[in-house]
């Protein structure tokens, strides 16, 4: 089983769904998330990701490492946003209420900075399980099938195949040049000057990256040996065709980008604003 | 007679980047359901052969063509690289790049995808296809979960799932251990038979290759056609030996005792070969006066491991309890299938794979405390693969690379790498780049570079992979040549050969331990580790049985000697 | 002519692997605190610089997509798209070279990091944050201290790992080219 990214196989409506579908949903939902502020969709969108995991029987154990990555990233990243712009919220909002009264001044807490970053928290709320559950339930091999499906053109939707093929193979080797190369002496990791590591890290991927290229003609004649590029189209062994659910789940998602445009419009920006 | 798949009539090809011709007038004809083996040295032009064959050459590399090549009556050039490869199957030399699927089930739907075949039809094709080729239990399986005898089949089953004219195999047996490559050429003729498709193997290992019928060898030399004819005939004459191909070992021993090999004696196998008395009698005098040589054991002790286990981050146990020693001045091989230990072995004793349990000695003194890069002062490790260690574009700078690392002064770098690039015979090209070597040079140029650490001992990955005879021979004899010099050399290899002819004594791992610690000749007469270790009986010693000579390992041993002592310095120089 | 050739296919997914590897993989420290050095986009300029834009493109795209995806944080598009602007450009820019007929003289060299560092400019110090405002509405000061933190590691990064992997593969290509031996 291919299984770059922690695909786990299990009898779940979310798993029957297909890939295209899963894949397009995904974008939508993303999308709806990353175009509007809106805080009751946000927090809609957040609840409803959450009971998707549920349905989908992954179990937290089984994303915990995956959440961590996610946590720490969004928590240096809110720690960032503070620190260089703590009045954005104040900007954002148009109105500045201070939390502590007696606590004026550029870093002091605002409501509009703290309902900014809730909000822009709960963006991430509402689209990290949907990537999780994207990455757990849809087989790797169904992916190249699944992009071909909605559009894009099958060359192209081969590269991501071959990527996904490749990553392996170039994991494996890269790991064994770099123990032959420490055994010579070099080694990326001490206190050395940045550039010095940086043509340590050469020493590791010349022979990593010319040993690739000498397989691009090798896999290249093989896929042509066997009639890749010959015509227009091409079928797919994991390619799956839609039915109701699909379509169901399509729409759906398609209707959250509408609702999520019209909050904008209603709106009349992407932020709902409790502050007027 | 009915047409030929295959028709070459007068044919000759230059590539566009060369001056002169790579093939000149080949004239041959492969008709339905034939099985050539077509053979010569590196460079006679095989490859070249090839392409034209499946297709490659005129559609991806382009050159100059005269004469004609026709497929199934039409000439190849009027077609298109999809047309040929309807009736021309081709199962490329390296298996882990053919294999461009996901898993098994989409490598062999491969080809029905790209002719747009429904997904439906699709799994019933791929699900009869694997049960050909029985892998129809690892249809989920991703490639690195297989082995290399396993996706080879997948590679077979992703060109017969199309009706094939003619199956093309390039050097099918290069990445294999010997009984999965004696499993191979089963297979191959199973597939002949069940398909009818002709076949042709390009390989040079002939002897494995004639375990199964041949109907035809093609044997190659300088983009000629020297021999087209039955191996019977074939072996009959000196046209291997001549052209730099290695004979079946027990025609070699044949023509030692003096005997004189005629095609009705059937010699294309040893299990059709019929001697008569007369000759027999010839090989078991032989045999009375080659004098066996006598092993010296006063030798030290060099590098000892007590009780060496190890488990991988995944929970993969893959050393139990590893006992052993290696002499100084030895030449030790270390055999066994992939994944039976060998390569652990290695990198836990160069300290690439730490945490191991047990102790490992060098020369009484612990080396675990020792850094990657402390260990590799004293035990070097030579990759299979040069280009995987080559980083430097000039040979110099490679050779140094250790060195420069290691903060020694230049005017001891340039004293030590003077050394090594002349052991090495690199002398004359340490201002060129790398890249204008040959493969052999190159792996001498990985060699030199370990050489520059001056370590107490070698260890080197498969050094003869994918090396024709005569290939193998230069870096074989480039090995003992340094060996004598005092340095220690140990070999990991599932070359059956190697081990027979030029390591002192064998280690063999099966299953994570070692199963035997013994001569090359005495394990490859020892059924229970044979079969133990997927290696294969060598033919000299069904030779010693049928000529009824009561000790068939000494048998063995001697001819071993006798290559060794007499012969090997010989071929070097033809 | 660069087209997308089966060839082209196969680099940019071998190549996009790479970049996943080297993205995922390999951190070396900068010495600034959390932000590591990316090697990956001197191999992504090497792939386009050798292949063409659009492999450039596809390479950086998908790269860089498997790698936010593998960490499951969700994908952070407008960095996402920004590799692949990047290849692109190098692809583009660097077209006139010859790296495959084993041409990479000073001048070429010059010439690559001229593209490169323009590359990396508008990458990180221009799209990449004005996206990030239009796309997330992060603050504005942001997210162009971090652009041009970020185009300045990768110009140091691309300078040593492209020019360095350039020089090597042009070296080892006139022999690929005669085919003097056969394997």
């Amino acid at each position: 089983m291919n299984n770059l990214f922690n695909y786990i196989d299990r009898p779940s409506p979310i798993h029957r769904l297909t890939g295209a579908t899963k894949f397009l949903c995904l974008m939508l939902w993303s999308f709806a998330a990353m175009s509007t502020f809106d805080t009751r969709l946000l927090l809609a969108l957040s609840i409803a990701s959450i009971l998707m995991f549920k349905v989908s029987k992954i179990k937290w154990k089984e994303v915990s490492f995956m959440i961590g990555f996610a946590s720490v990233f969004l928590i240096m990243n809110t720690i960032l946003q503070y620190l260089f712009s703590p009045q954005h919220g104040t900007s954002v909002y148009g109105t500045c209420t201070y939390v502590f009264s007696g606590l004026k001044g550029y870093y002091a807490p605002t409501y509009e900075q703290l309902f900014y970053v809730s909000n822009y928290l709960l963006k991430y709320i509402s689209t990290i399980p949907i990537i999780l559950l994207f990455v757990c339930t849809t087989n790797p091999s169904e992916f190249a099938a699944s992009l071909n499906k909605i559009g894009v053109k099958y060359s192209i939707a081969y590269s991501v195949a071959l990527a996904l093929r490749y990553i392996p193979d170039v994991q494996r080797q890269f790991h064994e040049i770099s123990q032959a190369q420490q055994a010579r002496g070099i080694e990326m990791s001490k206190k050395a000057s940045p550039i010095k590591r940086l043509k340590a890290a050469s020493a590791i991927l010349i022979p990593l990256v010319l040993s690739s290229m000498d397989k691009v003609e090798i896999v290249s004649n093989a896929m042509e040996l066997r009639g890749f590029g010959k015509n227009k189209k091409r079928t797919w062994y994991m390619g799956r065709k839609f039915n109701t659910f699909d379509i169901l789940a399509i729409v759906i998602c398609a209707l959250i980008v509408v609702v999520a445009f019209g909050l904008n419009y209603l709106n009349g920006s992407r932020f709902y604003n409790p502050f007027i | 007679m009915s047409e030929p798949i295959i028709r070459f009539s007068n044919f000759g090809f230059k590539y566009n980047a060369q001056s002169k011709p790579t093939l000149y007038d080949i004239n041959f004809e492969i008709h339905s359901g034939e099985r050539v083996l077509i053979a010569g040295p590196s460079g006679c032009g095989k490859s070249t052969l090839v392409h034209c064959i499946n297709g490659l050459i005129p559609f991806s590399y382009k050159g100059e063509q005269t004469g004609s090549l026709t497929l199934n009556g039409k000439e190849t050039k009027e077609l298109s690289l999809f047309d040929v490869s309807k009736s021309v199957g081709t199962v490329l030399q390296d298996s882990d790049a053919q294999f461009v699927g996901l898993t098994v089930a989409e490598d062999i739907a491969f080809a029905l995808e790209n002719d747009c075949v429904e997904t439906e039809e699709l799994h019933k094709r791929v699900e009869k296809t694997a049960a050909l080729v029985d892998m129809n239990k690892f249809l989920t399986h991703a490639p690195g979960e297989l082995s290399g005898g396993q996706k080879q089949r997948v590679s077979m089953a992703g060109i017969m799932v199309d009706d094939v004219d003619l199956i093309l195999f390039d050097e099918p047996l290069a990445n294999l251990d010997p009984k999965t490559g004696k499993t191979a050429i089963e297979l191959i003729d199973e597939m002949q038979e069940k398909t009818g498709a002709a076949v042709i193997i390009v390989e040079h290992r002939l002897e494995d290759v004639l375990h199964r019928k041949v109907d035809r060898i093609v044997l190659m030399g300088e983009g000629r056609i020297i021999a087209d004819m039955t191996p019977d005939e074939l072996l009959s004459g000196s046209f291997l030996s001549d052209s730099g191909i290695r004979e079946p070992l027990y025609i070699t021993a044949l023509k030692y005792a003096g005997v004189e090999i005629t095609p009705n004696m059937k010699p294309s196998s040893i299990r059709t070969l019929s001697l008569g008395d007369e000759d027999i009698n010839k090989v078991v005098s032989w045999y009375n006066e080659t004098k066996k040589s006598e092993p010296s054991d006063d030798e030290k002790i060099l590098l000892e491991t007590n009780g060496v286990s190890f488990t991988y981050d995944n929970g993969h146990k893959a050393l139990y309890d590893i006992t052993m020693n290696v002499k100084e001045g030895e030449m030790l091989a270390v055999v066994g299938t992939n994944g039976a230990g060998k390569s652990t072995f290695s990198k836990v004793v160069c300290g690439f794979e730490t945490n191991q349990e047990g102790t490992i000695t060098l020369e009484g003194k612990d080396i675990l405390p020792l850094s990657i890069k402390e260990r590799a002062d004293l035990i070097g490790y030579v990759m299979q693969n040069p280009n995987q260690m080559i980083s430097k574009v000039m040979i110099y700078d490679e050779a140094a690379l250790g060195l420069v690392t290691r903060g020694v002064p230049e005017s001891e770098i340039k004293e030590k790498v003077e050394k090594v690039l002349k052991i090495c015979g690199l002398w004359s090209f340490r201002n060129w780049p790398v890249s204008a070597l040959s493969f052999g040079q190159k792996k001498r140029v990985t060699i030199a570079s370990i050489l520059a650490l001056e370590p107490k001992i070698i260890i080197l990955d498969e050094p003869t992979a994918g090396q024709d005879y005569r290939h193998y021979t230069e870096i074989m004899e480039f090995l003992t040549e340094l060996n004598k010099s005092g340095i220690t050399v140990i070999m990991v290899t599932h070359d059956m050969h190697l081990m027979l002819e030029y390591a002192d004594r064998a280690i063999v791992f099966s299953g994570g331990k070692i199963i035997a610690n013994d001569t090359g000749a005495n394990i490859l007469t020892n059924r229970e580790i044979i079969e133990k270790a997927s290696l294969k009986e060598t033919s000299l010693y069904e030779l010693a049985l049928m000529c009824k000579i009561e000790s068939p390992r000494d048998f063995v041993s001697r001819f071993i000697d006798f290559e060794r002592t007499t012969q090997r310095g010989a071929r070097i120089d033809e | 002519m660069k087209k997308f050739s089966v060839k082209t296919i196969v680099a940019t997914g071998i190549g996009a692997a790479l970049f996943f590897v080297l993205g995922r993989f390999v951190a070396i420290p900068s010495g600034i605190p959390n932000t590591n050095i990316s090697i990956q986009y001197g191999l992504l300029a090497f792939i386009a610089a050798v292949f063409g834009p659009i492999a450039g493109l596809l390479a950086g795209l998908i790269g860089h997509f498997f790698i936010d995806f593998s960490y499951g944080w969700g994908v952070w598009w407008s960095w996402v798209i920004t590799s692949a602007f990047f290849g692109c450009f190098v692809g583009a820019g660097a077209s006139k070279l010859k790296i495959e007929d084993g041409e990479f003289a000073v001048k070429d060299i010059i010439y690559f990091n001229v593209v490169q560092v323009i590359g990396h400019l508008l990458s990180w110090a221009v799209i990449a944050p004005i996206l990030d405002i239009v796309m997330y509405q992060e603050p504005a000061n942001k997210v162009f201290v971090q652009g041009l933190v970020s185009a300045g590691v990768n110009i140091l990064a691309t300078a040593i790992v492209g020019t360095l992997l350039c020089i090597a593969y042009a070296k080892a290509k006139p022999k690929q080219g005669s085919l003097k031996e056969e394997a």
